[in-house]
Formats: C-alpha cells, structure tokens, sequence
C-alpha cells in the first residue's frame, strides 16, 4: 500500500466522500439512538422500541417526524442568534472533525455513473499532515455549543450546565493531549495514516501503550459527555442542562453532533490504539475497522448501562491529581525508552 | 420473625448486622492507598459483567421481564376484585341469585339497585338489577355479604370508559348458558376458606 501509487485526489472526489460522510455519518448517529436504546433496554432486560416496523427499526423515522414537525420555540429572554446557532455549532465541529479521519476504505466511482465517472474517492475527505491535531482541536471547540448554549437561553439548568460544561472542558482536555502525546511519539507523526502504517506489521499500539489507552479512552468518555461524565445534561440533577430550553430540530442537531462524537471518539480509538484499517488475520480490513468502532460505540452504551456518573468535582479531581500525573509519567518512561 | 420480636421497638437492642466499613482516610498517603486499592480491584468491571449477563440472559435465556400487555396479560389472583360476576346453578342452570337484596344494603357507595316480584312458583325473581360502576369502589362487600356466591367478583380489570357512569345489568353480569360448563367456582373474597369443613361446630342445643 504505497501512498504514491492510488490515483490523483480531485475536488469532486473531495465533494463526493463529503457528501457521504455527512449522508452515512449522520444517518448512523439517528441510528445510533435506536441502537442505545436497544441496549440499554436490554441489559436492563427490557424490550426497547418494538412497535414501529419490524424490531422497532422504523423508530428512528418516527423520531425524526416527530422532531421535524415540533415546533420550534425561542424563549423570551433568550439571546435569539446565539440560542439559534448554538446547536449547528456543535453538530457542524462534529462532522468537520470527521473531515480528518479515515471514515470507509477508498473507492473508485464506476465509469458508467454520468459526470462522476472514475472520480477517485480518497478514504479520508482532507489528508492533512496534522490530522490528529485538527480532530482534537475540532472536538474540543464542539464544546462551545453546550456553553453558548446554556448561557443564552436564559434559564438557571441552562446556566448550571454551561457552567460544568467549562468545569468538563477544563478536566479531561488536559487528559486527552497528554494520552495521546505518548503514542505520537513513538510513531513521529500527527498523521493518522501514519499511525495506521505504523501498526500494519507490528503488534496494535495498546500492547505499547495500555496506560496511554486507558486514558485516552476516559478522556474520550468526558469529551463525548457519555454516562460516567455526562455532567452537562445530567436529568436527575439539572433537567437536561444546556438542552432544557431547546425543542425539535435544534435539539436533534444536538444529538447527531454527540452520536457523530462517539463515531469519531472511536475512530481515533481504534487508528490509533487498536490497529486501524488493517487485515487482521484472515478478517479483511474494512471489516476490521467497522467491528472496532461498533465495539468502542458499543463499550460506550455498556458502561452506560452500567456505571453510576461522578460529580463535577470528582471529574476535576480524577482527571487533575490523578489522570494528568499518570499521563506524564506515562511520557516520561516512554521517552527515556525511546532514547535508550 | 415472631411476633415478639416485631413488636419489640427498643431500636438498638436488636441484633442488627454491622456493614464492615473502613473508615474514610483523612491523611495523604492513606488517601492514596485508597486511590490505588480502588484503581485496581476490578469492581468496575464486575459491574460490567452484571449487565451483559442480564444482557444475555434477557436475549438468549427468555428471561426478558417485559410483558407486552394488550397481547398478554399476567395472571391475577383469585382474590382479586374487578368487574362482578353474577354465577349461576351448575346444576339447573338458574341464576343463584334469590333476590334477598344484602348487597343492596351493604353496597357502602350506594352502587347497586335492584327490583324484585315473586314469580309463578312463589319464588322471588330478579327483574332489574344494575351496578353502578362509576361509583363501585370494589370492596367487595357485596360478594361477602353473599349467601349463595351468586355476585362474585371475576377477573375482568379493563374497565377504562369514556363516561363516568358506566352501568351494568344483570344479564351483562350472568354467565351465558352456552359458557356454563366454563363456569368457575369463585375462590375469591367471601368465598368459602378450604378449611371450612373443619370450622363448623354443632349448634349448642341448650339455649
């Protein structure tokens, strides 16, 4: 797999693997609440939605009708334009920083197909040298939706939320830097290609870096505001946080943007730890590459299902006195390794 | 427990069972031997492993809790008290009711009414009998006061309506003829107990 024999990347080729990532991507995040709610159900030995079309697969549908035709309501004192645009902020950085990860193998359109003919669709839509960078930094502004959000909605849950949205940017972020300097180290690159090529013969980089991957993997937790860190929206405590006052679509761009999150938590998790999109043993690399991010979606609903949340300053602490120590030390030894 | 101890309400004197609970440590490196201890004892995943057990267990071992209601329903007891049954003779096929209107009077919300009129053979005969299930409370007086398990209460709780009142006649109530073989013995609220036979004392005689 030599980068310098695929075919020339074009801007339609760019347009089109856009096109589809934003069709497929946000397709599977509505998928994916027909799927968390499944599991849950199940664990908690429950039937889930089952009425609308066969195994309740239609309920995604009817969800959709029903967000699309509520109606759209602004709250007096809110701030109009931020409380509009809050919600695109999150959804737009979500699927952005999908721009930078490899999402499906490359392709070529077939020859028959009327002005796309033979385009050449790259596996990531902008190859970019520093794509870990890019995705992180993407990730992290996303965060900015739930902020503005809460504060211009003019209700107390909405200020409580944005205020331990901060309270979360400012633990984990830290974290997630810190993870994932050790495995750029040892690979020398930001590149998720890179990361790839690196593991292609060799073991997964989990096998050299459990500590890095742990910690990368609660850091993931925080940054997609899954159940042990969902501190933003948490209903028990503070109605639905930065969401309380959205209704309809606003609040489904929501959810797209942290369902999108999770896809991209586990991409990463899986190019860069797990041993990306390479043939493992007799099972091809495409079907690698999707087992992995289904099971790291999948490990995110179990431990949903499972685990009781923590507080906001139980987040800071863990992820500040004990997270952020192990994390350098975990640099540390990996460096004087790699000089020895 | 017997009786004796769940009356006692010295709290304290009992034998309660004391959870072992450590103390919470207040110096550093006692915090930190906890931090570590609770790092690495793998009860994270225990529960972990509690939900895909479940998981498994609802999947593949049929114990899924759910019943889907309107298609099936659970059991009830026999003691339950919904809509009232009016049974009638295994043997002639008579309606056991003989009008002796007890459940008339002791209907404390007043629901029941009844007429009655003798018919050719001397024998007392129902000719209007209604409840008033807007104002049943089911406390089953009625099938207590019974003396011939004629009003019974039976198994039927869908009983939502769009009007408050919803009354019910006596021949709505009354097992159909054709159904009569169907016909249970009620072994609910003012029933005869199992043991009944063994209750019964021979009348003193000498008054």
């Amino acid at each position: 797999m030599d980068a310098t024999m695929l075919p020339e990347v074009t801007a339609a080729g760019v347009i089109v693997k856009a096109v589809i990532i934003l069709a497929v991507i946000a397709a599977i995040a509505g998928f994916g609440t027909y799927i968390e709610r499944k599991i849950l159900a199940f664990m908690q030995r429950r039937l889930g939605p089952t009425h609308v079309g066969p195994f309740g697969l239609l309920q995604l549908a009817a969800d959709g009708i029903k967000l699309f035709t509520k109606e759209d309501i602004i709250p007096q004192h809110a701030n109009k334009f931020i409380f509009a645009i809050a919600p695109v902020i999150t959804a737009a950085t979500a699927f952005i920083a999908l721009a930078a990860v490899p999402v499906f193998p490359d392709f070529t359109i077939w020859e028959w197909v009327p002005f796309l003919g033979g385009v050449f669709v790259p596996s990531i839509a902008a190859d970019i040298n520093v794509g870990i960078l890019f995705v992180l930094g993407m990730m992290a502004s996303g965060l900015y939706g739930p902020l503005l959000a809460g504060m211009a909605q003019a209700n107390k849950w909405g200020i409580i939320g944005s205020a331990r949205t901060a309270i979360q940017f400012l633990s984990y972020e830290v974290v997630t830097g810190l993870s994932i300097l050790a495995p750029i180290m040892i690979v020398g690159s930001l590149s998720f290609v890179d990361f790839n090529n690196y593991q292609t013969d060799g073991l997964w980089m989990v096998v050299y870096q459990p500590v890095a991957f742990i910690l990368f993997i609660i850091a993931g937790f925080a940054e997609t505001n899954r159940t042990p860190f969902d501190l933003l929206e948490h209903e028990a405590e503070i109605i639905s946080g930065y969401v309380t006052e959205y209704s309809g679509m606003r609040w489904g761009l929501f959810f797209i943007g942290e369902y999108a999150n999770m896809i991209t938590i586990g991409i990463i998790a899986s190019v860069v730890f797990l041993g990306g999109y390479n043939d493992f043993w007799f099972i091809p690399a495409w079907i690698m590459i999707i087992l992995k991010i289904a099971f790291s979606f999948f490990f995110m609903l179990w431990v949903r299902a499972s685990w009781p949340h923590v507080r906001p300053d139980q987040l800071m602490w863990l992820c500040w006195k004990v997270l952020m120590p192990l994390a350098v030390i975990n640099i540390l030894i990996t460096g004087l390794v790699i000089m020895i | 427990m017997s009786l004796e101890q769940f009356k006692d309400r010295n709290v304290g004197t009992q034998n309660y069972v004391k959870l072992d609970l450590e103390h919470t440590p207040t110096e550093g490196w006692c915090k930190f031997k906890q931090v570590v201890k609770r790092t690495f004892q793998p009860e994270l995943f225990q529960g972990l492993g509690v939900t895909l057990r479940e998981m498994i267990n609802a999947l593949f071992r049929n114990k899924m809790h759910t019943t889907k209601y309107p298609f099936e329903k659970l059991p009830i007891s026999p003691r339950y008290r919904a809509v009232h049954d009016m049974l009638r003779l295994m043997e002639s096929g008579n309606y056991r009711c003989i009008g002796c209107g007890l459940c008339e009077k002791i209907c404390i919300s007043d629901c029941i009414a009844m007429e009655t009129k003798y018919d050719e053979n001397q024998r007392k005969e129902v000719s209007e009998y209604t409840i008033n299930f807007g104002r049943c409370i089911f406390c089953g007086y009625c099938a207590e006061v019974c003396p011939e398990l004629a009003i019974v209460h039976g198994g039927r709780f869908e009983n939502a309506s769009e009007q408050r009142a919803g009354f019910s006649l006596f021949e709505d109530m009354l097992t159909p003829m054709d159904q009569l073989n169907q016909q249970q013995e009620y072994a609910g609220f003012g029933a005869i107990s199992p043991n009944a036979d063994e209750n019964i004392k021979s009348t003193p005689l000498a008054y």
